[in-house]
């Protein structure tokens, strides 16, 4: 097949910003593997490794499950309902994705901190500083707009008549959200779900200030051994995050294009 | 059966004004209006979709205005038929079923018996956008009359078919209709479908129902500009049918005319204007209807020229202007007016 003048030039295009993209993925993978296999396999090996990466996935998994919890139904009213202060509401979703990450760690632990505003109160029977729950509302805070979004176009494009029809084929409202709304924009909910879950893990800014570094998560780990150690210390910990989020990531979008195929 | 009562409601850019309409048992109700007149609206707070601002709606006697949806026992259909496109044909149909604690026996039995009525069986496990137009609102009417709902609202259940399909599917919802004597509100823009459907027709303009009657009495007297516009656009006969060698004979009163149907007895026969053929000599053909009559009435359209013919019963008839100047015609010319037996449309 002949390929014409512009398709040529959107190839061009695209393989330099994939180039961008991929350059610094593989420099790091063909470094670790070329020169440094044993490293590697010390570090793969070493359970403060294991168990900060593990705590990395485990606590970004606990935010997408609350953001999922109590987001999913504010999207579902922002996709079908008009209301005051809608707007204000919108604008309050996207704004973590806009601001730097120390100010949102500032700004988190002006809240949940040990003397911040609800932080201090429950303090003697809930931590957020250098514990779990700080972890997981740090990694909340920055990933959840990604999830509300992405649910809220879901249920935009599923069609209001629908729901109608299956209200007068005896659902109530709850099983017209159950077996219509939410079964159709699943899809999109889902591939929300995983960017929420993949900004969730990215986080390192917020999760320091709030948590410090105990108990550390996989970025924490990285600039630990980075700072204290030199650069290939902390490279070794950063490629088996790569690793585990490239491994998640593409099962999950393979998932993810099973479902869209579906419908 | 169902009684709106002084029925008000604005909505969106819609509104509906003070409605009042009574449809009898087993009635077949057309409401016919222009687009925005609130058709849709009107059928959607039948259905409880929207809460009316004034007024009530009484199903079989009793007060549903405060009901939900889900406790009206009335079926829905939309002019896209709005089927749940995640689910396969067999699965929309039984949606309504699996919601209720039926046993799964009997709900196998009416879903079976509502697939082999409408022709579905074969495309039971096949997704929605697979499905051809006529065949996506056969399944939206199996879906709802599966339920035996005490009401049908049909949502210009037929605009978004081709022209074939619409005509096929008319005569689907008819024979449905007599079968099932399910009470059926079914509102359309178009005055042929509200004609041949309904028992008797509604007209909506401007979310005001102004006039209810009989297809003959709204489209002899009409009330209003937007009926008397149809008046004499389209040739509708009520007539009685009988079938000779494979082909029907209908005396349409003082005029008898052969078609192209099964049916027998009383029923409702159109032809359009532009599928009528005039000329000065008789042309001889079989399968072809072939009335003699003089001009009544000539219009100029431009492009085309409206005659009526009065063959016994009065024709409207669409020509273009060039086979017009041609044949030279004046009022009170003689002319024969020819149609095929299978351009005349049976219900």
């Amino acid at each position: 097949m002949k390929i014409g003048g512009i398709t040529a030039l959107f190839i061009a295009l695209g393989i330099f910003i994939v180039a961008v993209l991929a350059l610094p993925i593989a420099n790091i993978f063909f470094k670790q593997f070329a020169f440094d296999l044993t490293g590697f396999l010390s570090a793969i090996t070493d359970q403060g490794v294991l168990k900060a990466v593990g705590l990395s996935c485990f606590s970004a998994f606990l935010a997408v499950l609350v953001t999922f919890m109590f987001g999913v139904p504010l999207a579902y009213l922002l996709a079908r309902k008009d209301f005051r202060g809608k707007a204000l509401i919108e604008g309050i979703i996207d704004l973590p994705m806009a601001i730097p990450h120390v100010v949102a760690g500032i700004m988190l632990l002006t809240v949940f901190g040990l003397s911040g505003l609800i932080g201090g109160p429950v303090s003697s029977f809930l931590r957020f500083e250098g514990a779990l729950p700080g972890i997981v509302v740090a990694m909340l805070f920055v990933s959840a707009p990604f999830l509300i979004n992405s649910a809220r176009e879901g249920f935009q494009s599923v069609d209001p008549r629908l729901e109608k029809v299956a209200r007068s084929l005896g659902a109530t409202e709850w099983e017209a959200f159950r077996k219509v709304a939410f079964p159709l924009a699943f899809p999109q909910i889902f591939s929300g779900a995983i960017m929420s879950w993949a900004r969730a893990i990215s986080e390192f800014a917020a999760v320091i200030m709030l948590v410090g570094f105990f108990p550390m998560v996989a970025p924490g780990m990285i600039w630990s051994r980075f700072y204290s150690q030199g650069l290939y210390e902390g490279m070794r910990v950063a490629v088996i995050l790569l690793l585990i989020t490239l491994l998640v990531f593409v099962g999950l979008k393979y998932l993810q294009g099973r479902l869209y195929a579906k419908h | 059966m169902l009684s709106i009562r002084d029925l008000s409601k604005k909505w969106a850019d819609f509104s509906l004004t003070n409605i009042n309409l009574d449809v009898k048992e087993r009635e077949y109700f057309t409401v016919l209006g222009p687009t925005g007149a609130g058709k849709t609206l009107m059928l959607e707070l039948i259905a409880g979709f929207h809460r009316p601002d004034l007024g009530e709606i009484w199903i079989n006697d009793k007060n549903v205005t405060d009901l939900p949806p889900e406790q009206r026992k009335v079926g829905f259909v939309y002019q896209d038929y709005s089927l749940f496109p995640h689910l396969n044909v067999e699965e929309n149909v039984e949606f309504g079923l699996r919601l209720k604690k039926i046993p799964k026996s009997e709900t196998d039995e009416k879903i079976r018996r509502i697939m082999n009525l409408l022709s579905l069986t074969h495309l039971s496990k096949r997704l929605p956008k697979t499905l051809s137009g006529g065949e996506q609102q056969k399944v939206a009417l199996a879906r709802a009359i599966v339920l035996d709902p005490d009401v049908l609202l049909l949502d210009e259940p037929l605009s978004a078919l081709d022209t074939q399909t619409q005509e096929r599917l008319r005569r689907e919802l008819k024979d449905l209709h007599e079968r099932s004597g399910i009470t059926t509100i079914h509102v359309t823009h178009d005055h042929v479908e509200a004609i041949l459907l309904g028992d008797r027709i509604g007209i909506l303009s401007d979310g005001k129902l102004i006039q209810v009657g009989e297809p003959d009495e709204i489209f002899r007297k009409p009330k209003w500009e937007f009926v008397a516009k149809f008046v004499g656009v389209e040739n509708i006969f009520s007539g009685k049918s009988e079938l000779k060698k494979g082909l029907a004979r209908i005396d349409i009163g003082n005029v008898l005319i052969e078609a192209v149907t099964q049916k027998e007895g009383k029923v409702k026969a159109c032809i359009r204007p532009e599928d009528i053929l005039l000329s000065k000599k008789p042309i001889k053909s079989s399968g072809r209807n072939m009335l003699q009559g003089k001009i009544t009435e000539i219009s100029d359209r431009g492009a085309t020229v409206r005659l009526k013919v009065d063959v016994g019963r009065e024709l409207v008839v669409i020509i273009t202007k060039r086979s017009f100047l041609d044949m030279k015609l004046r009022i009170g010319s003689g002319i024969y007016a020819s149609f095929k037996a299978s351009s005349v449309h049976v219900i």
